[in-house]
């Protein structure tokens, strides 16, 4: 048949470095990138955490200025947000994706190509802010007017460089609702698709819907800076707090992009290694569209105290307690999942099952804050720090190791090294909570976030938080090196299938994946499927 | 090529995109240096990368039109192409999203907070004591200076009536190629890009008139500012807009689509009559309320 038809240029001869990397159309070649990028900015990310850490070890300014600490803040979220996190969904999805769907590639393979080019450039325009007079911006990610007017040159770099980023997110998003929309092979009904593929979709659209509202905030932060306009300005008629209306329209659904994924791929390893199909499929889905739904009504839970009208504040309690519903709707289905299986503890596993324990205590948290007169003692301390990186860190995070433990044999081939996963894996999980366990009761007792020194009241748990924080990321060199010798040096290949309970196209083509897979769409037969018969 | 019964089309390799990211590093790299008054090494920069991003724009559209004359894409690679414009159009509604919420908050609710309606009269008393809240207005502290607005009922109702045939006409072309009456196509999408042409310049004669005798500006507070956001951000899309209608223009003079494969010419039909529906919101959002 046609097999070689559209690639013949590959077989011909083997293409030079930038053929294969720069000029590439082959999703998994461009997911790798994805990935390798997300590792890097991950790492970068990291060492600013590690800075911000190490000030905080003790009360007292010790090693750095103050203005440098907030640039550190900063700095850490924009670039795991923008740079680790989401870049990792998309380099996950452009792998695993097409092989879900049997899908040769992704649908506009050069626009994918483009999609992740322009990622590295935005970097270098952001991290090279730090390099600048005045420094990098240091008002926080969430780069509130009027403070973070007062930036110095860092300002229209970091716009520019979230333009970007913006841009690469987009195009990004709209070839992966292509390639779902366009290219599952015949058989592969919607019903019929694998969570990660359902919750990608979703995700897709979010990040199309909420992108551009980002762009359009940072431009008038922009204008407002710079061209005279008067958008955030009182005394013009403006109003500081539309900008916070603005970026919360898309703040809040960005905080779903970097989760839904992650929910996509618990359930793709819960069943696995609990040898049983996914408990409650279709309310999985459903599930997923109510929350990326409501994540479009809630965004004034983030502006709590900023003074808004009593019939405001009702309204978006309400509705963020409601994303709890479905959000509950799939702790149960986890759990239910694994309830009766023969269950196995691989290390897949382990990062999901503590993904499970620890995003719900993150969620827990979650309604804490969503209560209005409670988020007026908690706002701004460390009870939101905490929150968030249980659901980021804990959650989305753990997510995506989980991912590449999963599904690393069926890119390269071999097996990675179990035992060092397995110490990753405890490392990680006891280091993330000694890092960020603490943090619940320095902020239930009042300390500030985004704040280089504090009161010695708080000393003992921030002491506590900084030793979490060191071995947290220490553990990840393993993780590193677990990665490196699974590329280059481990010697158990592993079988098709990889894991016992596994099921789904993407288990049907040898490990490693060939270059090109599904170049003519599979036929579907029974029990290839991991949904095959959801009807009922 | 990939034209074998059942295959899947896969696109070769390409240099277009990276050098599309070069070029957009370049420009907004020079743009910041610009905006931060960095005037020299930014024009460079924005030159430069401008000068990259449209051989790319060249090269790659060129590509895919080589490749699509030549019979190389399949139905299910339009389709793919077709959903891609679709959801790009659908970003391009929630960008203006963003600004036409900008001017429903604060005529709806900031405007008249600051005024002192509900729980703003504590700050309108203190802060901005006989502040009346109105619309139009550049805020307590008249920034900008004393204005005057455009009136909905000439230039802009002109405009309106502009855009709304062209989407007439640029419809009518379609049918024509549909038809393959070529004469009709070419003479009814000429119409299109005569009309986009005058609705930029009667825009263009708008804000001259609005800087030099009405002063209204950018910096003519909330109103300056929603005002020339939206419509500037309108007219940018309207340039654009009418720039592809040339190109499609030329290539269908040199022959180019056939009656029933045409993705280029419906994709620049979609974005004009996006353009065009933004156009109503504005002439009633911005000039008419
Ligand atoms: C049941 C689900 C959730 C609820 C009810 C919830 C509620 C909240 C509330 C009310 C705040 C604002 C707290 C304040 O600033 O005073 C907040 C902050 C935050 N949440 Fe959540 N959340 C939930 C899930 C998530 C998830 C899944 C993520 C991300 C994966 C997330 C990420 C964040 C982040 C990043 C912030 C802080 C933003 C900032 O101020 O910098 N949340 N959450
Ligand atoms: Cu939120």
């Amino acid at each position: 048949m046609a097999t070689h038809a559209a690639t013949h240029d590959d077989h011909d001869a083997k293409p030079s470095f930038a053929q294969r990397w720069l000029f590439t159309t082959n999703h998994k070649d461009i997911g790798t990138l994805y990935l390798v990028f997300s590792l890097i900015m991950f790492f970068i990310g990291g060492s600013m955490a590690m800075i911000i850490r190490a000030e905080l070890f003790e009360p007292g300014l010790q090693l750095v200025q103050p203005y440098f600490f907030n640039e550190m803040t900063t700095m850490h979220a924009l670039v795991m947000i923008f740079g680790a996190v989401m870049p990792a969904f998309v380099g996950l999805a452009n792998w695993m994706i097409p092989l879900m769907v049997g899908a040769p590639d992704m649908a506009l393979p050069r626009l994918n190509n483009w999609s992740f080019w322009i990622l590295p450039f935005a970097f270098v325009l952001l991290l090279s802010t730090l390099f600048m007079p005045g420094g990098a911006p240091a008002a926080g990610w969430v780069m509130y007017p009027p403070l973070v007017l007062q930036s110095g040159e860092s300002l229209a770099f970091t716009i520019f460089a979230i333009h970007l980023m913006g841009i690469s997110s987009i195009m990004g998003a709209i070839n992966i609702i292509a390639t779902i929309l366009n290219l599952r092979a015949p058989g592969m009904d919607l019903l019929k698709m694998p969570l990660f593929v359902w919750t990608w979709l979703i995700t897709a659209f979010l990040l199309i819907a909420v992108m551009p509202v980002l762009a359009g905030a940072v431009t008038m932060l922009l204008t407002d800076k710079f061209f005279g306009t008067s958008f955030f300005n009182a005394a013009g008629g403006g109003d500081p707090l539309l900008y916070q209306h603005i970026f919360w329209f898309f703040g809040h659904p960005e905080v779903y992009i970097m989760i839904l994924p992650a929910f996509g791929i618990i359930s793709e390893i819960i069943p696995t290694f609990s040898r049983k199909p996914l408990f409650g499929y279709k309310p999985m889905v459903y599930a997923t569209a109510s929350i990326a739904f409501l994540s479009f009504i809630v965004w004034a839970h983030h502006m709590f105290t900023v003074g808004l009208p009593l019939g405001g504040l009702l309204f978006f309690m309400y509705a963020t307690m409601l994303i709890s519903v479905p959000t509950g709707v799939k702790v149960f289905n986890w759990v239910t999942t694994m309830w009766k299986g023969s269950i196995t503890f691989e290390t897949p596993m382990l990062f999901a099952v503590a993904f499970v324990i620890l995003f719900t205590i993150g969620g827990f948290s979650g309604v804490m804050l969503a209560l209005v007169p409670a988020d007026f003692q908690y706002h701004n301390t460390y009870f939101v720090v905490a929150h968030f990186h249980y659901v980021l860190v804990s959650g989305a995070v753990f997510a995506i190791m989980a991912a590449v433990y999963y599904w690393i044999p069926k890119w390269t081939g071999h097996m990675y090294s179990e035992r060092w996963g397995r110490i990753h894996f405890w490392n990680s999980v006891i280091a993330v909570n000694v890092l960020f366990f603490p943090q619940h009761f320095l902020g239930l007792a009042g300390m500030p976030r985004r704040i280089p020194d504090y009161n010695v009241a708080f000393a003992d748990w921030n002491m506590v938080s900084s030793i979490g924080g060191f071995w947290f990321g220490l553990s990840q060199l393993i993780f590193v090196g677990n990665i490196v010798y699974t590329v280059y040096f481990a010697r158990q290949k592993a079988s098709a299938r990889v894991w016992e309970g596994a099921r789904g196209l993407e288990w049907t083509v040898p490990s490693p994946a060939p270059h090109h897979t599904f170049e003519v769409p599979p036929v579907i037969m029974p029990g290839m499927l991991a949904h095959d018969d959801v009807s009922h | 090529m990939a034209q074998q019964q059942g295959a899947y089309y896969v696109p070769h390799g390409s240099k277009w995109p990276i050098v599309g990211a070069v070029g957009m590093f370049a420009f907004m790299w020079g743009a910041a240096h610009w905006i931060n008054g960095n005037e020299l090494e930014g024009h460079i920069s924005i030159a430069i990368g401008a000068a990259i991003i449209l051989t790319m724009l060249f090269g790659w559209f060129g590509t895919v039109i080589r490749e699509s004359n030549g019979g190389t894409y399949n139905k299910q690679v339009d389709l793919s192409f077709r959903l891609g414009m679709m959801w790009f159009i659908f970003s391009e509604v929630m960008f203006f999203a963003a600004f036409f919420g900008a001017l429903f908050y604060t005529r709806g609710l900031s405007v008249p907070w600051l005024g002192g309606e509900g729980h703003g009269a504590i700050t309108n008393y203190y802060l901005w004591r006989g502040y009346t809240a109105a619309w139009p207005t550049n805020g307590p502290l008249d920034i900008g200076g004393a204005f005057h607005t455009i009136p909905a009922w000439g230039v802009p109702l002109l405009n309106t009536l502009i855009l709304l045939s062209s989407g007439v006409t640029i419809t009518v072309a379609h049918h024509a190629l549909k038809a393959g009456y070529r004469k009709q196509l070419l003479v009814f999408l000429g119409f299109t890009i005569l009309l986009g042409v005058s609705f930029l310049w009667f825009q263009a004669h708008e804000y001259i008139e609005a800087y030099t005798h009405l002063n209204l500006t950018l910096h003519s507070g909330i109103y300056g500012s929603t005002f020339f956001m939206l419509t500037g951000f309108h007219g940018l899309h309207v340039t654009l807009g009418t720039i592809m209608l040339i190109v499609i223009w030329l290539r269908c003079a040199k022959g180019d689509f056939s009656k029933d494969s045409h993705f280029g010419f419906e994709a620049v039909a979609w974005y004009w009559h996006f353009v065009d529906i933004v156009w109503v919101m504005l002439f009633l959002f911005v000039y008419v309320l």
